[in-house]
């Protein structure tokens, strides 16, 4: 009796806040993993908490957290895209070839190149979408189909070479040696979302009491919002700590990081502030509803599937000015690092649930996995081994909270 | 008096099957009507070319007097036409504000207006009487009553002229199906007009003025619910008939 009325006291205490529960449980779950790390690899050179070890852990997750808000919706439509890697693989492809090879590639098109590869990898996620959503083909089936046609285009429109080297200006894009922002430009960037953040906290506050509507506790207010200010804080430190070889001058946030972080606010912006997204969340708990409320589905699923595929070549940008070279296997079974990310983020594969924000914990939780398995040397079997084992847990995780909300 | 609503020789197939053949029904301001028919007899096929959900292959609908096109869902709004389908029609990890302004958001500028629409939810939910602690949880947590109550509210916030009830008590416990129909006997009384589609003899004779009935796609006929006894409707249910001495109700005089 006792246990069962501290647990519903935990309970309020938790919802009080206002916070998703499994945005929580990520975030404990993470701390743990990061804590354990930590202890693990304590007093090697790059060991886990270090800044250089976070700056990498922060650029590996960056092509993974480019696509996966994207991913997030099309799965709450109850749709899927397997074909984001060999999009992104085939997209980089066409970027690199624009920007070198003649008569395009004289005086190094970057620009142009990037333009060129984000609306190629829109048209792809349309015309797939148009399949899916006009013809009623199972997006299984069609982005299956995408997966193996853009993988193999790759290798055609290359004659199976490798493409490179990248145009100096467009490598910025993967963080390099060149591609970080610097200390003064984190510090601002950083500064920005703080004040962001304490301005929404309070415009909103005191909209939602001027309108009689009911708010949360002033602690939780504190709480949530301190902690978002104290992430923004720590993240700057550590990006500031990090410095270029043989000096002591900080790399600040890598421009991979940056566009990751100013994707996935935008997507989480549209998502809740928007009708496009409220009809993304519809569409994915009742289509007839959706239907019947007059919303245009069909032309919602396109939309979506457009947005996935512009996010992947977007991504395939990023990966490929990192690499410097642009590969006929570049992002070969990403698609499923993708996917993985969104489900250990909480969507729920039926449809109709999931947050940009958890996804993009997810993505950072396989990348620390990940990171933190190579520092202790384990093989990458052993690496896979452990990252589907997370994966099945998340998921069993995840049906077990939203049954228990029933 | 001019009919709110008038469908007029409306048939429609589906491949081989006849699910409405020259059909006709009328319905008035403040007036409910009842539509009985067992499953299949083309109620719902009927409500949905009212709604918009399908398009009837010949026939016409008038409105206050005018001939309308209904093509879509939006269509019939813009008529003043709701409909609240047996399936209530919710998205079920939606909040109920979300639910009642469902492709009606209001907006500024590009962003969602969530207080406005919070504010207005909660005023027309409160109207109907059933409580719904949180607007903000999403409605797969509600009871059937709650859920009811949204549906309802998101008909009635579009002030309604024409509203069709789909099995609105089907789902519902003896408590909740009382409120729903003082909820119906409310909206009567404020002259909107209710098509109500129910398996239940006695809801409708409860609240119906008229009775239409319908079998296999066709119309049996529509009586005066004074006129008529439970065995009456019955027999024109299960047999077609239609009994001896009811009055003819397709065009009734106006009421006293």
């Amino acid at each position: 009796m006792q246990m069962q009325s501290v647990s519903k006291a935990h309970t309020s205490l938790v919802s009080s806040l206002g916070v998703d529960g499994r945005i929580l449980t990520m975030l404990v779950v993470l701390a743990v993993v990061w804590t354990v790390f930590q202890i693990l690899t304590m007093g090697q050179p790059g060991q886990f908490l270090s800044p250089q070890n976070l700056w990498n852990l922060s650029v590996q997750t960056a092509v993974v957290g480019i696509m996966v808000g994207g991913m997030v919706m099309v799965i709450v439509t109850r749709q899927i895209d397997l074909s984001v890697g060999s999009v992104l693989g085939f997209s980089g492809m066409i970027m690199a070839l624009i920007q070198t090879v003649p008569p395009l590639g004289w005086g190094g098109n970057w620009l142009l190149a990037l333009l060129a590869g984000l609306l190629l990898g829109a048209l792809i996620g349309a015309f797939q979408g148009y399949w899916v959503a006009y013809w009623g083909v199972p997006a299984f089936v069609v982005t299956l189909a995408g997966l193996l046609i853009f993988r193999n285009a790759t290798f055609i429109v290359a004659s199976g070479r490798t493409i490179g080297p990248l145009n100096d200006n467009f490598k910025v894009l993967g963080g390099g040696l060149n591609g970080s922002i610097g200390e003064f430009w984190t510090w601002v960037v950083g500064l920005a979302v703080m004040a962001y953040i304490v301005y929404q906290a309070l415009t909103n506050r005191n909209r939602r009491i001027k309108n009689g509507l009911p708010v949360r506790p002033m602690w939780a207010e504190v709480v949530v919002n301190g902690a978002l200010l104290a992430l923004t804080l720590a993240f700057v430190l550590v990006m500031n700590a990090f410095p270029y070889p043989g000096t002591n001058v900080p790399r600040g946030m890598p421009v991979p990081v940056l566009i990751t972080l100013i994707v996935l606010f935008v997507l989480n912006w549209v998502a809740l502030n928007t009708r496009f997204g409220r009809y993304v969340f519809a569409i994915g708990g009742n289509p007839e509803a959706a239907l019947l409320a007059g919303i245009n589905v069909k032309r919602m699923l396109v939309a979506v599937f457009a947005l996935m595929g512009m996010l992947a070549a977007l991504a395939g940008a990023v990966q490929a000015a990192r690499l410097n070279f642009v590969t006929n296997s570049m992002g070969n079974l990403l698609e499923l690092d993708v996917i993985a990310a969104a489900v250990i983020g909480g969507t729920a594969l039926a449809g109709g649930s999931g947050t940009i924000v958890g996804a993009a914990l997810g993505a950072l939780l396989m990348s620390s996995l990940r990171s933190g398995m190579v520092l202790m040397g384990l093989p990458t079997e052993w690496q896979n081994v452990v990252l589907g084992t997370v994966l099945l847990a998340a998921v069993i995780w995840n049906s077990v909270y939203l049954r228990s909300r029933r | 008096m001019t009919p709110l609503v008038e469908m007029r020789n409306i048939s429609l197939r589906f491949g081989g099957n006849q699910a409405l053949d020259n059909v006709s029904v009328n319905l008035y301001p403040g007036e409910v009507v009842g539509l009985l028919g067992h499953n299949g007899a083309g109620k719902s096929t009927l409500i949905k070319v009212l709604s918009g959900a399908y398009r009837a292959d010949s026939g016409q609908i008038w409105v206050n007097g005018q001939e309308v096109q209904i093509r879509t869902p939006q269509d019939a709004q813009a008529q003043g036409i709701e409909t609240i389908y047996q399936t209530l029609a919710l998205a079920d990890n939606l909040d109920a504000v979300a639910n009642v302004f469902l492709g009606r958001e209001k907006v500024r500028g590009v962003r969602l207006d969530e207080d406005i629409m919070e504010l207005e939810a909660r005023k027309t939910l409160d109207r109907l009487r059933v409580k719904i602690p949180s607007l903000r949880l999403p409605v797969a947590q509600m009871s059937g009553g709650q859920r009811q109550t949204v549906a309802i509210g998101r008909a009635i916030y579009f002030k309604a002229r024409c509203l069709i009830m789909d099995e609105p008590t089907a789902a519902l416990g003896p408590e909740e199906t009382q409120k729903v129909h003082q909820l119906i006997k409310a909206l009567k009384a404020e002259g909107v007009g209710i098509f109500l589609i129910s398996h239940d003899l006695h809801d409708v004779f409860d609240l119906a003025d008229r009775i239409t009935v319908m079998k296999n796609g066709r119309l049996v006929g529509t009586v005066y619910t004074q006129d008529v006894t439970h065995d009456d409707v019955l027999g024109m249910i299960i047999g077609g008939v239609m009994p001896k001495n009811a009055r003819p109700a397709d065009q009734p005089a106006p009421r006293a």
